[in-house]
């Protein structure tokens, strides 16, 4: 039916009936007058014989109207004007929703980006590939190309590494820049086409340094090349060393790393060139960081693993020496080893969120029906003037779906103006690391359903008071005649929700107490007053015996500057900086067959100067430090941790003096035990750890590590400006070791500062809920108090009958919340470390809190019972 | 006062349409000579409450069965006067029609012995 004119011609047609049924009346007046009546008699009649025009008039438009559609428009006009009669409730209700709503939006937007999105590739779906960790089946070049040829379950499989650090020169300026190396047919198996110029394939490759060839991501090239075409085909350095830009990869492109934007894309096979001290030609190195590809059609997930895993137990057969195999995991691209702690981190968060959601529709729940009650005489009178309970009922839910909507509608805006700001955070200095947030429909819809739900969760609570409502009863008695003694929905949902809250603030207390304790738990060195520096002598065109003789001459000129009292260096990164660290098996020293499954242990492995437990501030227990004479030409010592000397050696004071092997074979002596630390992240276990000197195995690429009590700012300058003097091309930072561990304690921070908000939302909707509760039961009782006020009760008195219910409850709910808090937190010590709820200091704490909230929630309420004026309030009634 | 309430109630969906229709078939009207109208023909038995009669009318316009149009009447009023249509001529047809099967059957099962048929 075409419907448009009478959406445009309706009210013409309405005033076309009015008029006629006006002169319908007129008429029969006329008539019945001129039959002999009065006028006003003939009136009377008229009307009568008519029937109610309004019933009339409404039926007859009714033809006209979309009958539900229209009927509930009428509802929802009805509801906006009386919830603008309450705009204290309205807002209130109304923020609490758009809170609860908005933080379950930002949630679902990181799941999102997180979880839900594949990488932004074609046929992303069955792109599997290797989780970082499965050390070192999978992680030297050789292995890779093993893996690459002999398996059967993938279509083709690339794999890619990281270029950090690197110095891009255009010849006008180098700037330090990041980037993926990887094997020649990335973007083939990725199946990306470039924006312009052309990628590199597998046919480029031909052996070590062999593709000096250059990719440019589409963001920088946007930033740092303004967008400019001509470049395709140019050259830059990269590291000293001439590259052709060959192409710029798309725009949505990013690399096979969801939180992590490469600037450009370079052939693995010429990341030694680089520095990167990872030669493609040897099996026992760990330079890949992930294997991936897409399956071949009818492969499961799990043949592939068990494939690569047969694979695996050939190449250990094939190479007993620098093999070990373990099962290989296979996942989705895009978060490897994250992927268990993103999901469990995102689904932790979801739960808090719903539960925000729960327990602020708990708290609406109670308001509407607080509402619902104090409206009992209006519904009761509508009743009794012939309107269905289903129209009444509809009226409440209209209501409750408005006040839902706005709140969602708030909540919405709110959450992406945050996931906007959070897309473009960069959550640690100088790492090319984000989260891939965008809001888009599917949030918007998530948000509206949820909005919509939450809406009619809490909008059926007063059903049950509805349905039951007696309205002869009700206008006879007034409002205020039952006073719930028994237990009523209220009181379970102010239960429920405090003990959602209690939840909340037991978490994210224990959170925030974790996240202090592991600040100042002992990692084997002192983060404070220790100054870092990564240089790359490699950006500067160091090679071969040059670099350790060039880092020597930078560790002397770092001891010159005033006030540092201890100078090292450590090749590659130290110990909890960017949760990296490398592990080598150890044998004991009579093993005879060297093969990898047979290692005693496998523990971090650190290059060191002499100097740098001194500047690390790690306490030596026994024998002595490294020195300048444990060069090349002496016999290999060592310095191992304390966990290496009681496991291999039985004790601290055994292990001095006594003898271990290394993979090549290498008798290591060891002449020193230091304490034991934390060295990758901060939950692991204790790891045995040894030191080497970086003399036997040099790397262009070293953290410079500084001891001084001056300000970290200044000791910075003064040693960026010593790094200048030594080599003015070399650039170079300095950041305090503390800074850099914001990396590792990334996760808890972010873990405390989420349960912290998600915690304060709780608490201000208990307080809510508490208050609305407490003002509910006062203003219906005020008659009770000043009856009992004028019998002669005491303050103490009246305050027990006042808020003695809510308080109970508040008991109640705070110790159910405690005891749920206390098996959630559980969860927690995955990601905040020495996260612990059996803490009499948290215990204490959410009393208290809970405690406080309550007499926040009940403090106005209570003064309204108290200032009771008995006389005043009987005359009016 | 006459319980016109009740005989209005008595009607079933659509008799009233079909009445409204009948009547336009043989002149044109407006509402009041054809609330007069029917109440005249059925002997004051259908006392039909004046005003549903504009319900009835509103359904028969918005399905274009009849069509109206303002206009002075003989007696000089101004007034909304009512023309069946083709379409409208065609449904009251069809409604006769299957009416008086309705008829029909209630008045066999009414009255089981005699055949009313006419």
């Amino acid at each position: 039916m075409n419907w448009t004119p009478n959406i445009f011609g309706r009210s013409r047609i309405y005033n076309d009936l009015s008029e006629e049924m006006l002169l319908h009346i007129e008429e029969k007046t006329e008539q019945l007058m001129s039959e002999g009546m009065s006028r006003e008699e003939a009136e009377r009649s008229a009307r009568l014989a008519f029937g109610n025009r309004t019933v009339m008039e409404e039926r007859s438009r009714e033809v006209w109207q979309w009958p539900t559609l229209e009927s509930i428009w009428g509802d929802v006009r009805l509801a906006s004007r009386q919830l603008r009669k309450s705009p204290g409730f309205t807002i209130a209700a109304v923020c609490t929703l758009a809170l609860a709503i908005g933080a379950n939006a930002v949630v679902f937007g990181i799941m999102d980006g997180l979880v839900l999105r594949p990488l932004n590739v074609p046929q992303a779906e069955s792109l599997y590939g290797t989780q970082y960790g499965d050390n070192p089946t999978w992680r030297s070049y050789p292995n890779f190309l093993d893996l690459r040829d002999r398996n059967r379950s993938f279509e083709e499989l690339a794999s890619f590494n990281f270029a950090l650090g690197v110095a891009v020169d255009t010849g006008k300026d180098a700037v330090i820049a990041n980037g993926f190396a990887a094997t020649g047919n990335y973007f083939d198996v990725l199946r990306v086409h470039p924006y312009i110029g052309r990628f590199f394939h597998a046919s480029d490759e031909h052996g070590p340094d062999s593709a000096p060839f250059v990719v440019l991501a589409y963001g920088y090239w946007h930033s740092r090349f303004q967008d400019d075409r001509s470049i395709v085909g140019g050259t830059v350095l990269l590291n000293k060393h001439p590259y052709t830009i060959i192409g710029v990869a798309p725009p949505g492109f990013q690399g096979t790393l969801m939180f992590v934007n490469p600037d450009f894309f370079m052939p693995i096979v010429n990341q030694d060139q680089l520095g990167s001290g990872y030669p493609t030609g040897r099996r026992d190195t760990a330079e890949i960081f992930e294997v991936f590809g897409h399956l071949k059609p009818g492969v499961t997930p799990a043949q592939a693993m068990a494939d690569v895993d047969s694979v695996g137990t050939y190449l250990e057969k094939t190479y007993p020496k620098e093999i070990a195999h373990r099962s290989t995991i296979l996942d989705r691209e895009g978060l490897t080893s994250f992927t268990n702690g993103a999901h469990a981190f995102v689904a932790g968060l979801m739960l808090l969120a719903g539960l925000i959601l729960l327990a602020a529709c708990a708290n609406l729940g109670s308001l509407f029906a607080a509402r619902a009650a104090d409206r009992s005489r209006e519904v009761a009178l509508r009743l009794a003037l012939g309107s269905s309970r289903k129209r009444i009922l509809r009226q409440l839910l209209t209501e409750a779906v408005l006040i839902s909507l706005a709140g969602g509608t708030l909540g919405v805006l709110g959450s992406v103006v945050l996931l906007r700001r959070l897309s473009v955070w960069q959550p640690i200095a100088g790492a090319p690391i984000h989260l891939p947030v965008t809001p888009d429909a599917k949030l918007y819809w998530f948000a509206l359903v949820l909005a919509l739900a939450s809406g009619f969760l809490f909008g059926i609570v007063p059903v049950r008071q509805v349905l039951r409502a007696n309205p002869y009863e009700i206008v006879k008695a007034g409002s205020g005649a039952r006073i719930g003694r028994r237990v009523t929905v209220r009181d379970v949902l102010l239960v429920v929700q405090i003990a959602i809250c209690a939840v909340l603030v037991t978490s994210s207390m224990v959170a925030v107490r974790g996240l202090v304790r592991s600040l100042h738990s002992n990692f084997g060195f002192e983060p404070s007053n220790t100054m870092l520096s990564s240089v790359n002598l490699a950006t500067a065109g160091y090679s071969g015996d040059q670099v350790p003789a060039m880092q020597r001459r930078m560790i002397d000129a770092m001891k010159t500057i005033h006030g540092v009292e201890a100078a090292g260096l450590v090749n590659g990164y130290p110990p909890l900086v960017y949760g990296a660290g490398t592990k080598e098996s150890v044998f004991k020293e009579d093993a005879g067959d060297l093969k990898a499954a047979n290692a005693a242990i496998m523990p971090y492995r650190y290059d060191i100067s002499p100097g740098y437990f001194d500047a690390a501030g790690t306490s030596l227990l026994a024998g002595r430090s490294l020195s300048w004479h444990d060069d090349k030409n002496a016999p290999a010592v060592a310095v191992i941790n304390r966990e290496f000397a009681e496991k291999i050696f039985g004790s601290v004071t055994n292990a001095v003096g006594r003898n271990y092997k290394l993979q090549d074979g290498t008798r290591v002596q060891v002449v020193g035990v230091v304490e034991n630390g934390k060295y990758q992240v901060l939950t692991e276990n204790q790891e045995p750890a040894m030191f080497l000197s970086f003399l036997r195995s040099p790397l262009s690429w070293a953290y410079f590590v500084v001891r001084s009590k001056r300000d970290p700012q200044e000791i910075a300058a003064a040693m960026r400006a010593k790094i200048r003097e030594v080599d003015t091309g070399l650039p170079a930072d300095a950041q305090s070791w503390t800074s850099l561990l914001d990396t590792v304690l990334f996760p808890a921070r972010v873990a405390t500062m989420a349960l912290g908000v998600l915690g304060m939302m709780g608490a201000v909707l208990s307080i809510t809920g508490i208050f609305g509760m407490a003002a509910y039961s006062v203003s219906k009782r005020m008659r009770e108090l000043g009856i009992r006020t004028a019998l002669g009760a005491q303050r103490k008195e009246i305050l027990q009958a006042a808020l003695g219910r809510p308080l109970k409850l508040l008991a109640f709910g705070s110790a159910a919340g405690l005891l749920l808090g206390i098996f959630a937190t559980k969860v927690l010590a995955f990601i905040v470390y020495q996260a612990t709820p059996r803490d009499p200091l948290v215990l204490s704490g959410v009393v208290l809190a809970m405690l406080i909230l309550g007499l926040i929630a009940t403090w106005i309420p209570a003064r309204r019972a108290l200032s009771v004026n008995p006389l005043i309030l009987l005359r009016e009634e | 006062m006459p319980m016109t309430q009740n005989s209005a109630r008595d009607l079933f969906p659509g008799a009233l349409e079909m009445m409204v229709l009948e009547s336009l078939r043989r002149q044109p009207a407006h509402g009041y000579a054809l609330v007069q109208h029917i109440q005249q023909r059925s002997n004051n038995l259908l006392q039909v409450e004046e005003g549903s009669l504009y319900p009835a009318l509103q359904r028969l316009l918005k399905a274009k069965l009849v069509k109206a149009e303002w206009g002075v009447s003989s007696t000089n009023r101004r007034v909304r006067t009512y023309e069946i249509t083709g379409a409208g001529l065609r449904h009251l047809e069809q409604e006769i029609s299957s009416f008086e099967r309705m008829f029909e059957g209630i008045s066999l099962v009414l009255a089981p012995g005699k055949a009313t048929t006419r």
